[in-house]
């Protein structure tokens, strides 16, 4: 049965049938809706776990880490200042290989400091050797998290599910959560096998000289990569489930279009409003949405893009000093495949600024904009001679 | 200085965002008017700096520098070498809410106080996480009520004591460490200017009640600081060297259920059908008053607030002269209106 609920209220739920033991968080908008339904819920006895407000992100992920290393399935969610706190973590766990699983209600990084979504956090985790999934509605994000504790737990590796702030966490939606029983059968107890026991005793996370160190990154991202296939496996077992499948990336019309957009979260929505109409008009244009972008799914995009003969890309986030992140990687998939095909690379919403429908139109039209396109064009910049839209 | 007010320097001006009643805002008013605009305030991430700079507008009128939540300290620490380094001797002072000082601060704290820089730091303690919306922090006391500390069938609000974080920065033995609040302004003016007259780390940690977070009306704010004075939950003291050298004296004890009963985190404790299950092992809201009135007479006992021997008492310290208008400075004269 479908419920009208808050993001955050859908999140938790859904952690909560994913059975947690620990969850340790620090507040920090707007993940702070999130981690309150859970200590509500723990403070009522409806799930079975021990919330730990740490002193900070250093020390909630560092809890979570230890918590996973001691057995038990936990929980932990942030968001940008709190995200780059936990990086030294982050990477650690990942070395680790420990099959944590947080979500990034996605903000803006400081300075200026600033509350509002944009992709610049998770982004800039994106080396640190963690799943990411972005998803577009909080449905996806409440069946993202329970497919996140099986994927983390069967690869071992830890998964990052990223809901942008506000526009997600914030916002009521009818949501569909499972039953119980249901994610009983699709998520089985916690195990991991290094597990620290006196009985049998593991080492986790010791030293490692040059003649080891880069075969077990070798090994990181060999296991990253495998995990495509994991994510696919365990999307269409969830699908069996519930009905609801989710790809690597998910198209609208981008398989048989001219011009393809390609973004990243609930960015989706707007873009598929923008699509409908210009087809409408008889425009050959469709959109691409990365859901997954750690792993990044080399293949799924050269599927999807190699036909077009125009792609664009938005996308939240940057690289200060080089440009788009997204657009040089969809580049470098398709130049790997000898396929050359433009791509305009606009960087927009940051800092939580709309990504009006209009100005989504406009950069259709607006082919030439991207002159520089290794750069990325700032997208509705108050300044002369820019793609400023004003309604 | 403010032309419409030669009392009083604006260093925090008019124009802020601050919830009405905020007691962060009045001792930051406070204490920043004592200083003056002649030094230079690093802030952590907090209410305080939220609603005083909001998008690229600035109600400080002294040069003024937010980096992040955890490292104010340690910003100060650096700024304050720079000058040293130039031969500037303008005051540092770090400006940060309990989460900046007791929790993610505490390590830059620390560091600055080991290290010895000539800094003022000052807490503006109200007792929880309040710009994000009212989480606990290791400064909220026992049993009240916040969003992650929340009364439910299995709890009866926080469940850990408020940490004495006086007596970890009195460990580092540093020159100055005192406690106030913005129901005894003259006490706190003693202080902040006592404070501004040594060399070396100093403390200050400013009880300053939260509207918002505490649940009671925006008028209340002075009256429930006070109380939190006359209760003994929270000793006005001060420490030399890691020595207590002077407490302020209560007059006589308020019972805390006077102090608790204005606030609506303490509500669920009052309130019997919220009252936890005692087979789960949680005190019932009578015991955990029970439990907050012992802590408040330990206090009392451990800074000997009702034997001392000092003039300086709960009474006295609210009937000082006042000097000029607001007390700001000992002009003498009073502010043409
Ligand atoms: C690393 C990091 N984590 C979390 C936050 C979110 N955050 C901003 S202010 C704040 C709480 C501030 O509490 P406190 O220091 O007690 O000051 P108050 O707002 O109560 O005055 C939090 C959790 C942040 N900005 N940075
Ligand atoms: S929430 Fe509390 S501390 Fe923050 S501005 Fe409002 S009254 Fe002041």
């Amino acid at each position: 049965m479908k419920k009208l609920l808050e993001g955050s209220r859908a999140i938790a739920e859904a952690v909560k049938l994913c059975r947690p033991q620990i969850v340790a968080a620090y507040p920090i908008t707007p993940q702070t809706h999130i981690i309150e339904n859970l200590a509500q819920m723990v403070a009522d006895g409806d799930l079975a776990a021990e919330f730990i407000n740490a002193e900070s992100e250093f020390a909630a992920a560092s809890i979570v880490l230890g918590a996973v290393a001691g057995g038990s399935r936990a929980f932990t969610a942030t968001a940008s200042q709190g995200l780059l706190l936990m990086t030294e973590v982050l990477y650690n766990i990942a070395g680790m290989r420990l099959p944590v699983v947080m979500v990034c209600a996605n903000r803006a990084v400081s300075a200026p400091i600033n509350i509002f979504s944009d992709h610049q956090d998770s982004m800039t985790m994106r080396d640190a050797g963690w799943i990411q999934l972005y998803v577009e509605s909080n449905q996806e994000a409440v069946d993202s998290i329970i497919q996140a504790y099986r994927i983390a737990e069967v690869c071992e590796l830890p998964v990052m599910v990223c809901v942008d702030g506000f526009f997600l966490t914030h916002t009521f939606e009818p949501v569909e959560i499972p039953e119980q029983t249901q994610v009983d059968d699709f998520l089985p107890p916690f195990h991991f096998e290094r597990t620290l026991n006196p009985s049998n005793p593991f080492t986790l996370g010791g030293g490692s000289e040059p003649d080891n160190y880069l075969e077990i990154r070798a090994q990181q991202q060999a296991a990253l990569i495998d995990a495509v296939n994991v994510i696919q496996a365990i999307g269409a077992d969830y699908a069996k489930l519930t009905g609801r499948a989710y790809e690597l990336v998910d198209s609208y019309f981008a398989e048989q279009a001219d011009t393809v957009l390609v973004v990243l979260g609930s960015t989706m929505g707007a873009v598929r409003e923008v699509i409908d109409s210009l087809r409408e008009q008889g425009q050959s244009v469709g959109v691409l949405r990365l859901r997954c972008f750690r792993p990044l799914p080399a293949q799924a995009l050269v599927e999807y893009l190699s036909a077009a003969k125009r792609i664009i890309v938005i996308e939240k986030a940057f690289s200060a000093g080089a440009g788009g992140i997204v657009a040089a990687e969809v580049r470098a998939v398709l130049q790997q495949v000898g396929v050359l095909i433009p791509i305009d690379s606009y960087i927009g919403g940051l800092g939580g600024r709309d990504l009006k429908l209009t100005i989504i139109e406009d950069v259709f039209h607006q082919s030439s904009l991207a002159k520089s396109t290794a750069d990325g064009v700032f997208l509705d910049l108050k300044q002369p001679g820019t793609a400023t839209k004003q309604e | 200085m403010d032309k419409r007010d030669p009392y009083r320097h604006n260093v925090l001006t008019s124009g802020h965002r601050a919830c009405s009643g905020c007691g962060e805002a009045m001792a930051a008013r406070m204490v920043t008017d004592l200083i003056g605009a002649n030094a230079i305030y690093v802030n952590a991430t907090g209410c305080l700096q939220v609603f005083t700079t909001h998008n690229q507008q600035s109600s400080w009128q002294a040069p003024w520098i937010h980096s992040v939540f955890a490292n104010a300290a340690a910003v100060a620490s650096g700024v304050e070498a720079a000058l040293r380094a130039r031969g500037d001797d303008t005051p540092v002072i770090v400006q940060a809410g309990d989460g900046g000082t007791f929790d993610i601060g505490l390590q830059c704290l620390s560091g600055m106080i080991e290290r010895g820089h000539d800094i003022l730091f000052v807490c503006y303690d109200n007792e929880a996480y309040m710009n994000t919306g009212v989480q606990r922090s290791s400064s909220t006391p026992h049993a009240v009520r916040t969003t992650t500390s929340p009364p439910g069938r299995l709890s009866e609000g926080k469940h850990h004591l408020k940490k004495d974080v006086l007596s970890i920065i009195a460990a580092h033995h540093m020159p100055y460490a005192a406690t106030a609040t913005v129901a005894f302004f003259h006490d706190l003016k003693a202080k902040v200017e006592k404070a501004m007259t040594i060399k070396g780390p100093r403390f200050l940690q400013i009880l300053s009640p939260c509207p918002l977070g505490w649940d009671h009306d925006a008028s209340l704010s002075v009256s429930v600081s006070r109380l939190a004075v006359e209760t003994g939950l929270f000793p006005l003291v001060e420490l030399e060297n890691g020595e207590v050298t002077s407490v302020m004296r209560l007059k006589q004890q308020r019972p805390v259920q006077d102090y608790l009963k204005l606030q609506g985190r303490f509500k669920h404790l009052f309130n019997s059908t919220s009252t936890a299950e005692t087979a789960t092992g949680n005190a019932n809201g009578a015991a955990e008053i029970r439990h907050l009135q012992a802590l408040a007479d330990a206090r009392i006992r451990r800074y000997e607030l009702l034997q001392a021997e000092t003039e300086w008492d709960t009474v006295r310290a609210s009937q000082v002269q006042r000097h000029g208008r607001g007390g700001y400075r000992n002009t003498g004269q009073e502010a043409a209106s």
